[in-house]
């Protein structure tokens, strides 16, 4: 009785399409994501069905994020990249120097208060510029609180779609970035020369 | 809480073994899909110390016994499998044959081979969940699989 087989892959992942389309009817998929292949790495997506609620580097690590996400969202996620289609066309037009901004429903769910009052600041910074932590804390009424500008570009759940990657230093030098300076360079360069 | 797509992936094929066990391969895939449904709704209220694998084999029991009351006039597959149209199982599986003779093992034999050698549940969870008690589900077992190593021993190219 040792040789029953393990049911193909096939047939589960057939079995996993059915159960996201049966728990998108009864309104039981909370959070959906997908992940996709950038020049800066594997990001992952998810989304309630208000919006776009996380994209995270893989340097985060995906399944700790998703973690996260089960704490702080609900537990109730499953992989569903079509609920995620729109925005993953959309980033590769991004890396492919085809589009200046995103337009998909965003879900602040995971920001509040003056994080929060900073991510909608950094929405409207226009593709291809800057603005200084100072100008940023000044810009959302708080001009003393640059470190908390910091702070809220450095835990944004949404880099890369809410561009924090366009705050740098008042002396123009980087800053921090979540996903590695380097990306954070890699983004401004692609954006200065598109 | 884990995420749940991780509970899918980790439990998926134990719970689709579970109902192909004791259903048709088409019902079987009809019962899994209401088991981890229902499990979606139920499960951030679930337990942080819940045995997951219990709890879903248990759902699984419960939707299993729905479809097989929705078809109480061909309750269980069992005997002859028609040529090229078996239910049993999938046209790739290899070891197509062996569900047939799982599907012709008396109910409660078949129920705790599934729970037990399948699930690797003990004996005292599957007795909670066939109902009887622990030694009964024991035997029903081992008498099951040595049922089932007869019966193997008969077919081409089975060995026990």
């Amino acid at each position: 009785m040792t040789n029953i087989e393990a049911p193909n892959t096939a047939d589960l992942d057939r079995l996993h399409d059915r159960l996201v389309h049966a728990a998108d009817e009864a309104g039981l998929l909370d959070l959906a994501y997908r992940t996709v292949d950038t020049p800066i790495g594997r990001l992952l997506l998810a989304a309630t069905d208000r919006g776009v609620v996380r994209v995270a580097f893989e340097t985060e690590g995906h399944d700790r994020v998703l973690g996260d996400l089960a704490a702080r969202v609900s537990p109730r996620i499953l992989n569903t990249p079509k609920r995620l289609d729109t925005l993953a066309r959309e980033l590769d037009e991004y890396f492919a120097g085809q589009r200046l901004g995103f337009d998909v429903p965003i879900d602040f769910a995971l920001s509040r208060g003056f994080r929060r009052d900073v991510l909608g600041h950094l929405a409207v910074i226009p593709y291809g510029t800057t603005e200084s932590y100072a100008q940023v804390a000044v810009a959302t009424g708080n001009p003393r609180a640059v470190r908390a500008v910091g702070t809220a570009c450095a835990t944004n759940p949404l880099p890369i779609v809410i561009p924090c990657h366009r705050v740098v230093r008042t002396d123009g030098s980087l800053g921090g970035y979540l996903g590695g300076l380097h990306v954070k360079r890699t983004l401004l360069d692609l954006e200065a020369a598109a | 809480m884990t995420p749940f797509e991780l509970i899918v992936r980790e439990h998926g094929p134990t719970v689709l073994r579970v109902c192909r066990a004791v259903l048709t391969a088409h019902d079987a895939k009809d019962a899994w899909s209401e088991t981890f449904l229902s499990a979606l709704q139920a499960y951030p209220r679930l337990g942080a110390d819940a045995n997951i694998e219990a709890w879903l084999v248990t759902i699984a029991k419960r939707k299993a016994i729905d479809v097989i009351r929705t078809r109480a006039r061909t309750p269980v597959p069992v005997g002859d499998v028609p040529d090229g149209a078996s239910e049993l199982g999938i046209p790739d599986d290899e070891r197509g044959e062996v569900w047939a003779l799982i599907g012709a093992l008396p109910d409660k034999q078949r129920k705790c081979v599934a729970y037990h050698y399948l699930v690797g549940l003990p004996h005292s969870e599957v007795a909670a969940i066939v109902g009887g008690t622990t030694d009964a589900a024991r035997r029903a077992a081992a008498d099951g699989v040595a049922a089932l190593r007869r019966a193997y021993a008969t077919i081409p190219g089975g060995t026990a």
